[in-house]
């Protein structure tokens, strides 16, 4: 049957950790942006709209370049963090989650912002005449009413960073144990004679993953929309 | 009492007015649709905000654009019910109405969740998800949701836009049990003229923003002059009418009312009920002599006071009855009749021209288990 060895253990550890934290970054920011780009019309909001979906549409290898030319030990907020914070996110797994969250954000931003146009703001404005502050309107009427979009956010930026490869091996390399997710694994192992059946393995396990998560999130969606009476 | 000015430029139109609305009366915002009746409660709701002019509530300054006063929405307790309630979908019916629940004030009208699930007759749906709803139930539960946060005022946009014809009848006597059962202040926002002689102790006539008259439904109702707005096909006069006697082998009622009694059928009511009657100018038709066995039953002896001719084949005449009525006639008629201001006529209303939508209750008789 199918034991996974302790180098598979690892990867897979990696990998969720990873995940989970990349999609804990971009959930607030997400939420942040996908409200202001719904709700709020501005001078620039084009703008904004497309430094948010970069990472959708550049090669991942420039995105890692741009976070390793930032991040670095010795880059303009790699140096302020370590100095004033003592952190160090390259060649981290820290390092992977945040290549992770960068590259899953648009995916976050998209996912919210199209179940936040989809809310009927006189729902929202109905909410005010009966007496609630705009930041109860959010909580108790905004929120719930998009939770099926910030659901499908949170398993498209959970998939992308389980899958995350370009930014991650260009910001902080492949070193095992630390930044070595399965994508990676997968990658070393074909680079290795006679690593082909290993590198099947993790594949097998990467589906099996994939796949868990869609149907968990398809149960979580159905669940949701009927709270909402959809 | 409500207090409002507003001039503000909207895309389409320019809103321009002012108006009052009496404290524990229906005032009614009546015009066409597009004439900016729901922008003007919306501005007093907080919800737009007006270039300039003034929302008091009493001594209450909510808006005023010279001190620079706004007060936000969640701040004016001002219960709004929209066109199609916007009832929260992720709620059920129990906490949509208790979603701006209030503590009521302890005094004699308070509003309690019981009393207003029992007015409303909304007991059984309280579990119940809106989409699970009708059009009337969701109108019935955004009413009790708007009532619950204790509002000193209740703005209602056309409320049975939304619903069925049948269903109509359904809510409005609960929307003047409001007023009657707790006293409150309501602004009406309508386009159906019904409704409005059915519910309004007072009127605004809007037209493009503004404001083409203001004042108690039957005066603005017997202004010839304002039929362009009012709807030329329901023009006619509004009395103000008293059950006076019913006889119950004819199922005929007899309406009081300033110069002598309407015969109307389906009308069992209590003696002393108030009533408005609307006679549609259509429904009346004039005789120079005192008619002799004719099957209708409201004959009324009057004197021809005004003439509306605009060009066209038909002629509107205010008639005085002791109180005004208008008749419609065909410019035929008009001229061989030799009708004329000042012309003494017998004006003739079948009883059957009326149904219950005819006649509205200005003091509907209180349902004692409401009380």
């Amino acid at each position: 049957m199918f034991s996974p060895t302790p180098f598979e253990l690892e990867a897979l550890y990696l990998s969720l950790k990873v995940a989970f934290w990349s999609v804990l970054i971009t959930l607030p920011l997400g939420l942040l942006f996908a409200w202001i780009l719904a709700r709020k019309r501005f001078y620039g909001h084009a703008l904004l709209n497309g430094i948010v979906h970069l990472p959708l549409v550049l090669p991942p290898v420039v995105i890692g370049f741009f976070l390793l030319s930032l991040l670095k030990r010795h880059g303009p907020v790699g140096a302020f963090l370590h100095d004033v914070f003592g952190l160090s996110v390259a060649f981290t797994w820290q390092g992977a989650a945040i290549a992770s969250a960068v590259m899953a954000f648009p995916l976050m931003v998209r996912a919210i912002r199209l179940s936040m146009e989809n809310v009927d703001t006189g729902l929202e404005a109905a909410a005010r005449t009966l007496g609630a502050s705009p930041f109860r309107v959010f909580y108790s009427i905004t929120l719930p009413l998009i939770s099926p979009g910030i659901l499908a956010g949170i398993i498209l930026a959970f998939a992308r960073s389980l899958g995350e490869f370009g930014a991650t091996i260009t910001f902080v390399s492949n070193i095992p144990g630390e930044t070595r997710t399965l994508p990676l694994a997968i990658f070393s192992l074909l680079q290795t004679p006679s690593g082909d059946a290993g590198a099947l393995r993790l594949v097998v396990l990467s589906i099996i993953l994939a796949l868990a998560a869609l149907l968990i999130s398809e149960y979580l969606a159905v669940r949701a929309k009927r709270r909402i009476g959809g | 009492m409500l207090e409002v000015s507003f001039n503000h430029r909207f895309e389409e139109f320019r809103v321009e007015l002012e108006f009052q609305a009496q404290a524990g009366s229906i005032t009614s915002l009546f015009g066409r649709s597009g004439t900016g009746k729901t922008s003007v409660i919306n501005m007093i709701a907080g919800l737009t905000k007006p270039e300039t002019g003034f929302v008091k509530v009493g001594d209450d300054v909510l808006f005023d654009s010279t001190t620079g006063i706004d007060v936000p929405p969640e701040k004016r307790r001002l219960g709004y019910i929209f066109q199609d309630s916007r009832l929260f979908p992720h709620l059920n019916v129990r906490n949509n109405m208790l979603y701006g629940a209030k503590a009521s004030s302890g005094n004699a009208q308070e509003i309690t969740f019981d009393r207003v699930v029992d007015v409303l007759d909304i007991g059984a749906l309280l579990e119940r998800k809106p989409a699970k709803l009708s059009g009337g139930e969701k109108q019935r539960v955004a009413i009790g949701r708007a009532l619950l946060s204790q509002p000193r005022l209740l703005m209602m946009d056309e409320p049975l836009a939304s619903i069925d014809v049948q269903l109509r009848s359904e809510i409005l006597p609960f929307i003047e049990e409001l007023r009657d059962t707790f006293g409150l202040t309501v602004i009406y926002v309508s386009h159906a003229i019904e409704e409005v002689i059915r519910l309004a102790d007072k009127m605004v006539l809007l037209t493009n923003g503004a404001k083409a008259a203001e004042g108690n439904v039957e005066e603005i109702m017997s202004r010839l002059d304002l039929h362009p707005l009012t709807g030329r096909f329901d023009a006619g006069a509004v009395l103000s009418t008293k059950v006076a006697s019913y006889d119950a082998e004819y199922d005929l009622a007899e309406l009081a009312f300033d110069g002598g009694h309407l015969r109307v059928t389906g009308v069992d009511l209590p003696m002393g009920t108030a009533l408005r009657a609307h006679i549609r100018a259509r429904d009346v038709s004039l005789m120079l002599k005192r008619p002799e066995g004719t099957s209708v039953l409201n004959v009324f002896e009057g004197r021809i006071i005004e003439v509306r001719d605009e060009g066209g084949p038909q002629l509107d005449l205010k008639i005085d009855i002791g109180s005004p009525l208008l008749a419609r006639v065909t410019r035929k008629s008009y001229n061989d009749l030799n009708l004329a201001v000042g012309k003494t006529v017998f004006a003739m209303v079948k009883a059957v021209a009326f149904d219950r939508r005819s006649l509205g209750g200005q003091i509907i008789t209180k349902r004692p288990d409401a009380i």
